[in-house]
């Protein structure tokens, strides 16, 4: 026997290959390119750019727990919304209670009043997370009419309890002093909240990345999606895993809920469910179950409706659903087709 | 005779039988038996509502998909009507215009959907569907030049159909016979026929080849059925009877706008319907579109009644107040698709 014969074979991707992976992570940037030709005003396209940045990342941050649910257990949330709503309400009274410390000019304290805020919601939207899985999601396993339908029946009440708690009325949200008023860069004018949303959904993003990369639970999370039976013959409690997944998209939701609220100033019961419109589409275009494929689709999202807003503001929701039509042509699955070994 | 009209499907149950026998005859002698304009609008819309939860039933219980596009087919119709009766004067040749190119619209729009989410997974249609109606209802209330805006479109009917042209000079059982009554029979025929029209379908060999792939898509392939092609056909159908719907809504209310034909609150009712009454069986339409359109309308007040009697107590006034019967809907939405799935008509049915 020769030993040629069993050495393996290796044959670098070609050139076309290699395009074919990367391709779905060129998107953004031709995205930007092309929005920078078509406005043609750099400064008008900073200021643009850096908006849709923000509203995809803040995007990004209420569709990454959705997906992942999505890929690990096939549980749907059509309820998803309303923790967003529900995290943007409990947001809204901590910031009021704080109100001492959001009108106050040290950045210090205004930060501190807004992670306080934060970090209520998440908790507040993660345990209501676990009351969802546990009351609503948990006997309709496998069965996606069913899910789907109980889903949205818990989305209804969650939002008619939020009219019966914070009363009908769209409330607005003042954000706190230091993150007020816009900075100029290169002639464009950039809201300061703007850049604050970009960093805090850049974090989470690399955060999120880091766990489900280089720790046990993420190791965990990704040999879920691919092959649940696989991990729990293997001895891992997979429902508690995913439980835990849920409480933790759940209270992203609820940190997306506060961050939109600061951004648009204003909360209604029913902003979750808009919101969901949105989030729905960028799931779908990253794939079912990607986060990787969730964050390009919300920047994409992002991006593209500020551009439309600017250049055709009657058309701009009904542009992301071309590009949901468009990407969906390419690639039927979404952009990172999650590969399920069943 | 009666077998042939129902297409063989019978209610399967006495009591079930007697409760849509009652429905029937209630709407179809509305205007006699329970006179005044309120009544008369409450069986019109519980009429056009039975269609539309059929049609939507045909989707969702006969072949397992959920869309929550149904109100944006709904709205097509509607605003196809409108459309046609502002531009064209108030005509029959205009209604037609109306209805024949809404439907059109609807059924060309549900083939596109159809054709490109429901490849994939059935779970992808549920959210394109959501993500393309609010894009639409978003876009109608946008483009006001045309549509009307949030406002949406006031127009005139043919004239033979309005309260002001009398048929006979003569009052029965002290109704007055004129253009409204008209108008109510030709929705209320309209609705029969096409009822009847659906359930002819379901239970047609094609019909019967969507409850196979609803029930195994993977088998009913590997039969030999084109899977895409039925999913595809039903979602087409039920669009183009939702527009005919909404066409008669269009015709009976006379104003046609975002509210009363797009909002997602209309699709939630219709998902209601279908669940309360009964998926999978076009008689759970029935009884889900009457009961819940006569709770709606006569329901609110009494929950209101409710409110001011437990003025005293603290936070359940906010709980049972008129305004908080979504909620109450929700709880009794998701409590009925766990312990009742089957429906009214399942209950009865297996009873009897």
């Amino acid at each position: 026997m020769s030993e040629t014969a069993i050495r393996p074979k290796l044959v670098a991707a070609s050139a076309g290959d290699r395009l074919r992976k990367a391709a779905p992570l060129l998107l953004a940037p031709v995205m930007a390119l092309a929005g920078l030709i078509a406005i043609a005003d750099p400064a008008t396209w900073l200021t643009l750019t850096v908006a849709g940045l923000a509203m995809g990342l803040m995007i990004f941050i209420m569709a990454s727990g959705l997906t992942v649910v999505f890929g690990l257990m096939d549980v749907i949330n059509f309820g998803h919304g309303a923790f967003v709503s529900v995290g943007a309400f409990v947001g809204f009274t901590v910031l009021a209670w704080l109100a001492g410390w959001t009108e106050n000019p040290a950045v210090i304290m205004n930060l501190a009043a807004v992670f306080l805020a934060i970090l209520a919601s998440m908790a507040v939207t993660g345990v209501l997370g676990l009351a969802f899985e546990r009351v609503i999601v948990a006997p309709v396993y496998g069965h996606h009419l069913k899910q789907i339908l109980v889903t949205m029946g818990g989305l209804i009440v969650a939002q008619q309890l939020i009219h019966v708690v914070w009363g009908p009325d769209a409330i607005h949200v003042a954000r706190p002093q230091s993150l007020r008023g816009s900075v100029i860069v290169f002639d464009a004018v950039i809201e300061k909240y703007r850049l604050f949303a970009v960093a805090i959904g850049l974090v989470l993003f690399l955060g999120m990345r880091h766990v489900l990369r280089s720790t046990k639970v993420g190791l965990l999370v990704r040999a879920g999606v691919e092959n649940g039976e696989m991990v729990e013959a293997l001895g891992y409690r997979i429902r508690r895993l995913f439980l835990v997944v849920f409480m933790v998209g759940s209270a992203l939701a609820g940190l997306g809920g506060v961050m939109w609220g600061l951004y648009n100033e204003t909360i209604t019961a029913h902003m979750g469910s808009d919101l969901m419109v949105l989030v729905f589409i960028v799931v779908i275009i990253g794939g079912l179950g990607s986060i990787e494929g969730c964050f390009i689709g919300a920047l994409l999202v992002g991006l593209l409706s500020n551009y439309m807003t600017f250049l055709a503001p009657k058309v701009a929701l009904v542009s992301t659903i071309a590009l949901m039509v468009g990407v969906l042509m390419w690639r039927p699955e979404g952009l990172y087709p999650v590969v399920k070994a069943k | 005779m009666i077998d042939r009209l129902l297409s063989g499907d019978r209610p399967n149950s006495r009591p079930l039988a007697l409760v849509l026998i009652v429905i029937a005859l209630a709407l179809a002698f509305a205007p006699f038996l329970f006179p005044g304009t309120k009544s008369l609008d409450t069986a019109a819309r519980i009429c056009i509502f039975i269609v539309l939860v059929a049609s939507y039933d045909l989707l969702l219980g006969y072949t397992g998909i959920v869309s929550f596009a149904h109100t944006m087919f709904f709205g097509i119709g509607a605003y196809g009507v409108a459309l046609s009766l502002s531009a064209l004067g108030a005509s029959f040749t205009a209604i037609l215009v109306g209805v024949l190119g809404g439907t059109a619209v609807a059924g060309a729009l549900a083939l596109a959907i159809g054709l490109f989410s429901l490849r994939v997974k059935a779970i992808f249609f549920a959210m394109v569907t959501l993500a393309v109606a609010s894009a639409f209802a978003v876009l109608v209330s946008q483009l006001s030049t045309i549509t009307g805006g949030e406002d949406g479109l006031t127009y005139r009917i043919p004239r033979v159909l309005t309260p002001a042209f009398k048929l006979l000079d003569m009052r029965i059982l002290d109704v007055r016979i004129d253009g409204r009554l008209l108008a109510y029979y030709l929705v209320f025929v309209s609705a029969l026929v096409l009822f009847l029209g659906l359930l002819r379908i379901v239970n047609s060999p094609f019909g019967r080849t969507l409850k196979a792939v609803r029930d195994n898509a993977f088998r009913a392939e590997a039969i030999g059925y084109r899977v895409i092609w039925y999913r595809t056909a039903a979602t087409v159908l039920s669009a183009c009877v939702a527009a005919l719907a909404g066409a008669l809504l269009a015709i009976w209310i006379r104003y046609t706008g975002p509210a009363t034909t797009l909002s997602m609150e209309i699709m939630i009712d219709i998902l209601l319907m279908v669940v309360i009454g009964g998926m999978g069986t076009m008689y759970g339409a029935m009884i889900g579109a009457t009961l819940f359109i006569l709770a709606q309308t006569y329901l609110q007040s009494l929950m209101g009644a409710a409110e001011h009697a437990t003025g005293m107590l603290p936070l359940i006034p906010d709980l049972v107040a008129p305004e908080r019967w979504l909620m109450w809907l929700g709880v009794l939405f998701i409590v009925s698709v766990y312990f009742f799935p089957d429906g009214v008509v399942g209950r009865l049915r297996s009873r009897g």
